[in-house]
Parts: C-alpha cells; structure tokens; sequence
C-alpha cells in the first residue's frame, strides 16, 4: 500500500531532514521547495510520507499563488495509494474547492469513490481511461491491488475466482501465476468450486472469522425482529 | 446550505469606532479600577496566585458589569503609574483590555492590530526573558484560548472584502503581518518548545518530573506561566489546525496529552471542553466515529454532572453552547456508526430528547436526511478559515464561507457513501444467515451490487487507527461463504436462515 521501505543510504540521508523540517519547523515557508522536491522522491522511490504531504499541502493553503497542482496531484495518487487509510480525503480538505474542480482532481475525487463503494470493475474501467495520471506514480497498481485484497479479506472466507479477477484487474494466466504464488507464501488455499470454477480460501483473520475476535457480540432485541417481519411478507 | 452558520460579528466601522468613545474618556481611572490593579499588581508581584485568581475571574468581571457594560477600560497608559510602569503588568492588562472589547463592542481595525502587536510583545517577553510570575490556569488558558480566537475573528473579518471602506484596505496592506498565519502557528509552537513541556510530560510518566501533580504550579519558587502556556499551545495548535482543516496534524499536536486522564487540561472547565470537542471533531473528521462517541460521552457526562458549579462564571455561556454543539456532534457519529452501548444513560436520554427524532430521520438517507446532516453539521462544526491574504483586486468579494463549505461538502459526500449501508444494517440484523441472491432479491439490487455494498459495509466499518491498525466498528457483522453470507453470531430471539 505504499508505506515506507528501504531507501539507498544518500537518498536516506534527505529524507531523514526533510521529515525532521516537518518534526521541528513546519510552518516554515522557506521548506516548500524541500517538501515539493520530497513529493517526487516519495513517487520515484516508492515511498510515502503522509504528515510531510499534509505540511506541503498546509503552506499551499497559507500561499495559493506558490500551489503546484502537479505536485498536488502526485500527493493525491499517493495517498489513494495509502487505502484504506483515509488520506485521499485528509487531503481534500486542505485542497480549495476551485482547485478540486479541475478535470484532473475530479477524475481522481471519482476513483476514490469507486475504491470506497468497492467498485473495483469500474474503478479499473476508469483508471485505464487515465493512464497519464496513474502511470506517472509507479506501485500505483500494485497499491490499489494490495487493498482489494484487503477489503475482500476482510469480507470474504471463501471468494470465487471471476470476484476477485475483477477486483485485482488480473486475469488468465497471470491469474494463474498470482494465484499460485499467495497460496506458496501468502497462506491463500485454492479449492475447486462445484463446477462453477475455482474458489479461493483467504487466510483467517478477525473480520473474516468472527470467532477468532476477542468479544461477543450483542444479540438483536426483540423489536428489531417484529419490525422487520411485516416487511418480508 | 443551512443558513445558520453565518458568523456573528457586527461589523466596525468609523460609526462603531465613534460610538464606543461617546462618553469614554481613556483617561479617567475610577477608585476601583486603581484599586484592582494597584492589589492585582501586589498580588502578582507576591505569588500569591489564589487572590490573583480571585481578582482576575471576580473583581474584574465585576467591574466590568457594573462600570464598562459598553465602553472599553481605561487606558494602560493612565494606569501605568499606579503599577511602577511595569513592562509585563502592562502588557497583561492590555491583552485583557482587548478580549473586553472583543467580548463586550466590537473591535476595530486598527484595535485588531494593535491587539496583535501586544499579543506579540507579551509573548516575546514570556519566551525570551526570564518570567518570574505564577499565574492562575484559568488566566493562562484564557490567553491561548483568546489569541487563537483572535486570529480566527481576523480570518473571518478579513475575508469580508464587499464592503471595506478605503481606509480599511490601506490600514491592511499596511499592516500585512498582524494576525498572519504563520506568526499564530510560531508562536504556539514557540511555546511548546521553548517550554519543553513534551519532554516534562514523558519524564512525569517515569516519575522524573512533577506537572500534572501540582496542576503545573512550580512549588520551587520558579514560575509556571511558561511552562503552562506551552501545555495548552498544545490545545491552542489542535484548534488551529481544525480551523484550517487539517485533522491528522492538529490530534498528532494534541497527543502529549493523555486525554484518557486527568491532568492540566482539565484544570479549566474551558480548556476540557475545547480539547474535546475539537479531539471529537476531528476523529469524525477522520471516520473513527468510535473514538469519537466515546470522548464526547464523557465530556457531556461531565457537564451534565457540573455545570450548576458554573453557573456563575463569565465561562457558563460557552459551556452551554459546546455542550449542545457536541449533542449535535454525537447525534452525527451514533448515525453514521450505530454503537449506542458506548453511551451512558444519562447522555443517551438527553440525545433522545434533543435528536431522537432527527436520528431516526438520518439514517433514512434519503434526502431529508442529508438535509439534517447538513444541518447538525453546519450548526455544531468549527468556525473554518481561510488562512492566506485577501485579493486586493476588483471585485473584491466576500470568502468568507469559502472554508466552511468546502469541509461541509465533503463531509456530505461522506454521507452519500454509507447512504447504502443502512438499509443491509437492517437485514443483517434478522438473518444468522442468507443467501447472496435472496438477499440481492429483497434489496430489489442484482448480484454484483449487492457485493458492492457489502465491501463497502466492510471498509467502511473498519476504521485504520492513528496506528495504522484496523479496528472495527461495525455493531452487526458478517462473513461471506462463497454464496452465502454468515452473521457473526446467533442469536436465542429465533432469527430466520434466509
């Protein structure tokens, strides 16, 4: 999902002041050149810094004629990247409504909302049909794949194959090859469905196997129940 | 849009300024005033911050009844002499002469400047000097607590371009500093740092330092006021960056402070509520409805139980206002986030009283229930800035609003997400179990909708931490089982297998 990773020990070296600018000196306008610099680097290096995007897109709010809406662009793939945390919209509010109007903010605000209705197919159809934003930030799909799976993670015990084909974007052969490679390292098992196709077992956690949480829950009152019947006919 | 958002501020112009000196004559220093500031002045020179405190919340609320009910204070230089000319006493009787202006007439512009070049004068002598005053808390926060108040009423005044006249726009291309808001930010930081209060907090957790014990009075024979402005700085920077948006940075600026405790913050009824109602704020801000239900529930249980202590104090008012504002703010979260077992009794009663019908209502999410969203949400959230300097260009126009519509936008878009969740709430409440297309069948939707919601059901209802962790929220919970959707429990009340 884009979190931080090992960085080459030079490279390391910027980073490091650039988060302790953030830490120290934040409202500081002579580090927005350092923070806008930070936002390539977190895009060619795969990395991610959401407090330093945040102090970025805070001064751009302080002085609107210095905003960059590149960079705020990049900011806004990364923190889509950064699902299921709620970055995308931490950023918006900082982000004028003006601004938010371009075709290029409204592309992104309309993907996000596909990725937070879990409307993964239209989220895929869309993305495809904006290659120059998405492309421009590389892991961007690998990001998006990896909360798919969350999501489907935290609903499903067992996921027939063409659900999740749809919501990774991947299919065929390479299905195969990913399929494979989860059950081998990610604990994924893969059944035969009764003639409808493949299943997959995702691994057990919490959410997906209410036994395996810590409290129990609540029982329904009585009328929750009588309230529905008439409903049902 | 709801219509009641509309900041309240009679505007200041020549006329106001004109009427506020009709019979005000700056320099005349009645009886009482000389006493008040002549034992005031003893007092502080004396440490003796008990009767500080006295004076400061009684005598001087009472003058101001009885004496200034609509003209300002006598002026610092006719006091002066009556308190040795001290440099810091002046300075603080000026800040409280301006937060008279600002509670009682309006201010004009130029007192709006003059106010800031005092805040900033104080606060240099504070953070470079060495400062050998104790001062009340309650004196302490009412500085922080006015000075962002202030810049947030200079934000607001200044974005009402239409109708400035000549003299106005001159006076604030002049003075282009005041009330800028990187000095706010700065200066509150300025405190934090200065103060070391961060630290002080760690090493009081390992029983190196004494704070919280003495409520941050210094026992010592030092002074507190530096290091208890750099603790409530840090309510004051929540504040700030709720005004300005920014959630994530004002609770990360809020987190020295051990909020599932007592300590300093709530030494002052005002600053437990304003750290409070702004940490709530902010986690619904950020969809961790659960941390938010839970904090409001203590607060409104706190004033519920003292409010009738307050009833006296110049504060009562406010504390009216925030409780209802967080009855609001609660109504919102249980309705987006039905956990009404984090609520007590007492609380949950008066939200009955005050919003049981319009919860009903909103968690119809038909457009009714936008509309009362709207509305709960215009009435109870923060009063939002826009923070960098006006255009000076014709036309000039008013922007004021600009920031509040843009965080009420968003946050209705919000809303229009989980508008499909209610209704599956309702479902997954009766069955232990159910097929995929029965269910699909009774929400009149097809197959892949209805995973649709169900995802969003999930994401939604799982909340990422301040950890990154996920936690649910969820109140009703399932699995999915190929084609068949599991709850998460069963219940003896007989729930039907769909």
């Amino acid at each position: 999902m884009g979190r931080e990773r090992e960085t080459p020990k030079e490279q390391q070296q910027v980073s490091y002041t650039v988060e302790q600018l953030v830490a120290v000196n934040p409202y500081n306008p002579d580090i927005l050149p350092d923070l806008e610099n930070y936002v390539n680097e977190q895009v060619s290096l795969q990395t991610y810094s959401l407090d330093a995007n945040l102090c970025l897109l805070r001064l751009y709010q302080f002085e609107p004629e210095r905003m960059s809406t590149q960079i705020v662009a990049r900011i806004l793939v990364k923190a889509l990247m950064a699902m299921p945390a709620p970055d995308f919209s931490l950023c918006l509010f900082l982000i004028p409504e003006r601004v938010q109007m371009e075709e290029q903010f409204k592309t992104l605000i309309v993907l996000s909302h596909y990725l937070e209705t879990g409307r993964f197919r239209q989220f895929w159809d869309e993305a495809a049909k904006s290659r120059h934003i998405v492309e421009a930030v590389p892991g961007f799909e690998q990001a998006i794949q990896a909360y798919a799976i969350h999501v489907l993670s935290l609903t499903y015990q067992k996921i027939p194959r063409p659900v999740l084909a749809e919501a990774i974007n991947i299919e065929g052969l390479s299905l195969d090859k990913f399929l494979e490679h989860q059950a081998a390292n990610g604990g994924w098992i893969l059944e035969k469905g009764h003639g409808r196709g493949q299943l997959i077992v995702l691994p057990q956690n919490e959410f997906n196997h209410p036994e395996l949480k810590k409290s129990a829950a609540d029982s329904v009152p009585l009328e929750h129940i009588t309230r529905i019947f008439p409903i049902l006919g | 849009m709801a219509t009641n958002y509309d900041y309240e501020e009679a505007p200041a112009t020549y006329d106001e300024a004109h009427r506020q000196d009709l019979g005000y004559d700056p320099n005349f220093v009645p009886d009482s005033v000389k006493s008040l500031v002549v034992h005031l002045y003893r007092h502080i020179r004396e440490k003796n911050v008990y009767e500080i405190h006295q004076m400061y919340e009684i005598s001087f609320q009472t003058l101001s009844d009885r004496l200034f009910k609509d003209t300002p204070w006598p002026s610092v230089d006719a006091v002066a002499h009556f308190v040795d000319n001290d440099q810091v006493f002046c300075l603080l009787y000026r800040e409280m002469w301006f937060r008279h202006i600002y509670a009682r007439l309006s201010p004009t512009l130029k007192q709006r400047i003059d106010s800031w070049d005092n805040y900033c004068s104080l606060f240099q002598v504070v953070l470079h000097s060495v400062v050998n005053m104790q001062l009340p808390n309650q004196w302490l926060w009412d500085m922080v607590d006015e000075f962002v108040y202030q810049f947030q009423s200079f934000c607001q005044y200044r974005a009402k371009m239409k109708n400035k006249t000549e003299q106005e726009i001159a006076l604030l291309r002049q003075y282009d500093q005041a009330w800028n808001v990187y000095g706010v930010l700065n200066y509150l930081q300025a405190f934090v740092e200065k103060s070391n209060i961060i630290q002080i907090l760690e090493q009081e957790k390992e029983g190196l330092e004494q704070f919280t014990a003495t409520d941050g009075y210094d026992y010592s024979g030092g002074s507190n006021v530096l290091k208890v402005l750099g603790y409530f700085s840090m309510v004051g920077l929540l504040r700030v960056h709720c005004l300005l948006g920014d959630y994530q940075t004002g609770l990360k600026c809020l987190l020295p402070i051990d909020i599932s405790q007592q300590g300093v913050y709530t030494s002052v009824i005002g600053s437990h509520i304003t750290t409070i109602y702004h940490y709530g704020f902010a986690n619904l801000m950020l969809r961790r409805y659960v941390d938010a239900i839970r904090e409001f529930n203590k607060m409104l249980l706190y004033i519920y139980k003292t409010k009738q202590y307050h009833q006296k104090s110049p504060q009562y008012e406010q504390i009216l206002k925030k409780n209802e504002q967080m009855y609001a703010l609660l109504a919102i979260c249980l309705s987006l986030c039905p956990q009404v077992k984090l609520v007590e009794e007492t609380v949950n009663s008066q939200l009955r009283e005050k919003y049981g019908e319009k919860m009903a209502r909103m968690q119809r999410y038909d457009d009714e229930a936008f509309a009362i969203y709207d509305e709960l949400f215009s009435y109870a959230c923060p009063k939002f800035i826009t923070p960098s300097a006006p255009s000076f260009e014709e036309p000039l126009v008013n922007y004021n609003q600009d920031a509040y519509r843009l965080q009420l936008k968003l946050f209705l878009y919000e809303v229009k997400q989980q508008q499909l969740l209610s209704g599956v709430r309702t479902f997954l409440k009766v069955y232990s179990t159910i097929s995929l297309g029965k269910l699909a069948n009774y929400m009149e939707v097809d197959d892949p909708t209805l995973r649709t919601i169900l995802l969003t059901y999930k994401h939604k209802t799982h909340a990422v931490d301040s950890e990154g962790k996920v936690i649910s929220n969820a109140d009703v919970d399932f699995y999915i089982d190929d084609l068949q959707i599991q709850m998460a429990y069963t219940s003896n009340f007989g729930l039907t297998s769909g």
